[in-house]
């Protein structure tokens, strides 16, 4: 369902000089991007970053101040709710209603789509079975736990069978299991092609699930690509990480005096990441430390990841974002 | 026709969710029977009395019921979020506020037939003249909850918007004829009585109950309604203003 570089109309949203600024901080500032349509497009980046503002631009709940937006072919800066009816938005907190059932919440949000009342109904009976949540339907919203209001929150979103959707932080808050069965979703409706614009903080997961990834930090792109070739050149890198104790001195630098070949990190004390163009040996490095004093109970083989290439563009290490984004709400 | 499902199923959805529910139908109840109460005891004239206090009550009623509620409603959605999927809905956003505040204009009306309902068993109303009775209590609905939506836009919090809606309702109470004539009040007052909806709604009411309008009713409906356009119009704009911004 992955299309490059087509034409015009198989462009499903296309962004140009895109900013916004709210009093002096600007927020978004020329933000360009295309995506395909049937793609699974990433939004990476960290808190703060503008992500949230450009979703809101793209999805008509906030108004530009500059650029240029098409969604479907439709210019939303000379008409900004022109696009509502090919959109489906799950926003980052699950916001439906804690007074109405599952049902009844999924039938109301159908209904503000148009759809009559046989339909409404159908429909909402089969994307509760789809979302494993057929037994919950009659219980009120407010009773249900944080995953199954994600999973009532994404139904809702695609409850009008929408050409875009707009997947804001979908696995955010909820549990390991949970995340597994929503990702599996995310895929299912990619391969029925839907175009899905995901950001998360899971870097991990957008390595998974996306076709192509935009890097967004302090309101700029900063990369967009296909994940394949954002991993290309960190994959051709060996990395080794060396777990020890008692380790005296500084160690990194005397290792990067005696291999010269190959460059140390030190992320923590006791924790060295290794790095160079050849494999590594582990034997001397492991001899060399434990001249100096250091126990090693772990030596071991990474595989260089969408993480690493995230820390390498945007300086801002993914435990870090994580972090943030357990302080404000998600907690997996 | 989408958009009228979305419509009607809004204003379905808010009647369940919120004017159907117990606390806001005993609300409706005690409140007009507690100023018609309050009204009846200290006009110390007895039943006679029923008829020069009524338009008043009918007033505030509909005024409290509905800038209470809508006030509330709109500002908890607006705080939980889920105004947002009204928001992206397509259908056209003066038709969306219709339907948001469609709710609150009926729960309005049923306030206002709660006192007449109780002075029926008291005093005669066969000369009520209907006609004049009916859109005046529709355009006072209109208008109260439109004053509802303009503080519900105004403010971030629940508690704000009730604190917010006494700063308009109760100078109301005093200035818009309800209870005691324009003509009586101070002079300095007067042009600030007749630049508030209510005073044309009220006026409106005592012409249609016992006669005793100050205006032409045609003045006082041309007023009434070119106020709730120009309500509507200031809540369209300041929600493109803050929530769309």
């Amino acid at each position: 369902m992955t299309h490059y570089h087509n034409d015009e109309s198989d462009i499903a949203i296309k962004v140009q000089g895109l900013a916004k600024k709210f009093g002096a901080v600007q927020a978004v500032a020329s933000v360009d991007f295309e995506v395909n349509a049937g793609e699974l497009f990433g939004f990476l980046g960290p808190n703060g970053a503008g992500k949230t503002t450009t979703i809101n631009m793209l999805t008509g709940l906030a108004r530009p101040d500059a650029g240029k937006i098409h969604i479907g072919g439709i210019d939303c800066t000379q008409r900004p709710r022109g696009a509502q009816h090919l959109i489906g938005v799950v926003p980052d907190e699950s916001n439906l209603y804690p007074e109405l059932s599952g049902f009844d919440n999924l039938c109301f949000c159908a209904a503000l789509y148009g759809l009559d009342k046989s339909e409404r109904q159908a429909r909402a009976r089969e994307l509760l079975d789809t979302f494993d949540l057929a037994n919950a339907a009659e219980r009120k919203f407010g009773g249900y736990s944080k995953g199954m209001k994600r999973r009532l929150t994404i139904a809702a979103g695609i409850i009008h069978r929408p050409k875009i959707l707009f997947l804001d932080e979908p696995t955010s808050g909820i549990d390991v299991a949970s995340a597994r069965h929503m990702r599996q979703l995310i895929g299912d409706l990619h391969k029925s092609g839907t175009t899905i614009f995901l950001t998360t903080h899971y870097i991990d997961e957008a390595e998974r699930l996306c076709d192509r990834i935009a890097f967004i930090m302090s309101g700029r792109i900063v990369r967009v690509d296909s994940v394949a070739n954002l991993i290309q050149p960190i994959r051709q890198k060996h990395v080794m990480q060396i777990a020890f104790e008692n380790g005296q001195g500084e160690l990194t630098g005397e290792l990067s005096e005696a291999f010269p070949g190959l460059n140390f990190i030190c992320h923590q004390p006791g924790l060295i990441q290794v790095e160079g163009k050849e494999p590594v040996r582990v034997g001397p490095l492991v001899r060399f430390l434990e001249d100096r004093g250091a126990e090693v109970s772990e030596a071991r083989k990474i595989r260089p990841s969408l993480e690493d290439v995230f820390v390498q563009i945007t300086g801002v290490g993914a435990d870090m974002m994580r972090k943030e984004k357990e302080k404000t709400g998600g907690n997996q | 026709m989408k958009c009228w499902i979305a419509f009607w199923n809004i204003v379905v959805k808010d009647f369940r969710t919120y004017y159907l529910k117990p606390p806001n139908i005993s609300w409706g109840l005690i409140f007009p029977l507690a100023w018609t109460g309050m009204f009846f005891i200290k006009s110390g004239r007895g039943l006679e009395s029923i008829s020069a206090i009524l338009p008043g009550v009918i007033a505030l009623s509909i005024l409290f019921g509905t800038t209470s509620l809508l006030a509330v409603t709109v500002t908890f959605e607006k705080k939980n979020r889920s105004f947002e999927r009204l928001l992206l809905a397509p259908i056209p956003l003066e038709l969306l506020m219709l339907a948001k505040t469609s709710g609150a204009i009926l729960f309005g009306m049923f306030n206002a037939f709660v006192p007449v309902f109780m002075a029926a068993f008291l005093v005669n109303l066969t000369d009520v003249n209907w006609f004049v009775f009916v859109p005046a209590v529709f355009l006072i609905s209109v208008a109260s909850t439109f004053l509802g939506l303009f503080i519900a836009v105004a403010v971030n919090e629940v508690f704000e918007a009730q604190t917010f809606s006494n700063f308009f309702r109760f100078p109301m109470i005093f200035l818009c004829g309800l209870f005691f004539p324009i003509s009586a009040l101070p002079f300095f007052l007067k042009p600030l009585a007749y630049a508030l909806p209510l005073t044309y709604g009220a006026d409106m009411l005592h012409g249609a109950i016992h006669g005793g309008n100050v205006l032409s009713l045609s003045v006082d409906l041309t007023i009434l309604a070119v106020f709730c356009v120009g309500l509507f119009v200031a809540c369209l704009r300041n929600i493109q203003r803050r929530w769309i911004a």
